[in-house]
């Protein structure tokens, strides 16, 4: 009962960040907008690890955490200088 | 009584992620909906990851778990600052009725 609950609020609440990264006007909305829906998909991954008691779900949550983090400071590295190099 | 905690932690930890989702959805520009972002990460995402550390009790799993938490404890202002950062470079406008523009005042 309990984990329908928190996986069902953590879906709506990744639905409702997919829908801001849609609608989102500018670019910089878009990335904040993933960067939630990514965090909440990790902490989905590491309870979901816990019920089937599987610890590979912790190595892809820790490694999408580090693509996430590096994937968000690339996008404002580039949108600041509209150039990824240097 | 540790099960009622971690169970606990992670309710608080999914209503964050509700609350900051709807932030996210209703607040009118960029920098504000950083805030909302801020309230994902750190109060949503974090707190279910301890309380789901704290119902798989001591072992590799926990450490495993609370290493993700440090790590995204740690990354997540640094997005947020450049995100920030990037957005005003670049010249995405502030909501109308904001009152103050820091940056912009100390970059004349």
């Amino acid at each position: 009962m309990m984990e329908i609950v928190v996986l069902g609020a953590m879906l709506l609440a990744g639905a409702m960040c997919a829908a801001r990264a849609v609608i989102g006007p500018t670019a910089p909305d878009r990335v904040v907008a993933i960067d939630a829906l990514v965090a909440i998909s990790i902490s989905a991954m590491v309870f979901l690890g816990f019920y089937y008691n599987a610890q590979i779900y912790l190595d892809v949550a820790l490694v999408y955490a580090m693509l996430s983090f590096i994937g968000s400071i690339a996008v404002a590295k580039y949108l600041e200088r509209e150039d990824v190099g240097a | 009584m540790i099960e009622i905690a971690g169970m606990a932690l992670l309710a608080i930890g999914a209503a964050c992620s509700l609350i900051g989702s709807i932030g996210l959805l209703r607040f009118p520009d960029v920098y504000t909906r950083l805030h909302a972002n801020t309230v994902i990460v750190v109060g949503g995402a974090i707190t279910s990851i301890i309380g789901t550390s704290v119902l798989g009790g001591l072992g590799s799993f926990t450490l495993k778990a609370l290493l993700i938490a440090l790590f995204m404890f740690i990354t997540a202002p640094v997005t947020s600052h450049a995100i920030a950062r990037a957005a005003h470079r670049s010249g995405v406008r502030l909501w109308e009725k904001s009152v103050v523009d820091k940056l912009k005042e100390a970059e004349g």
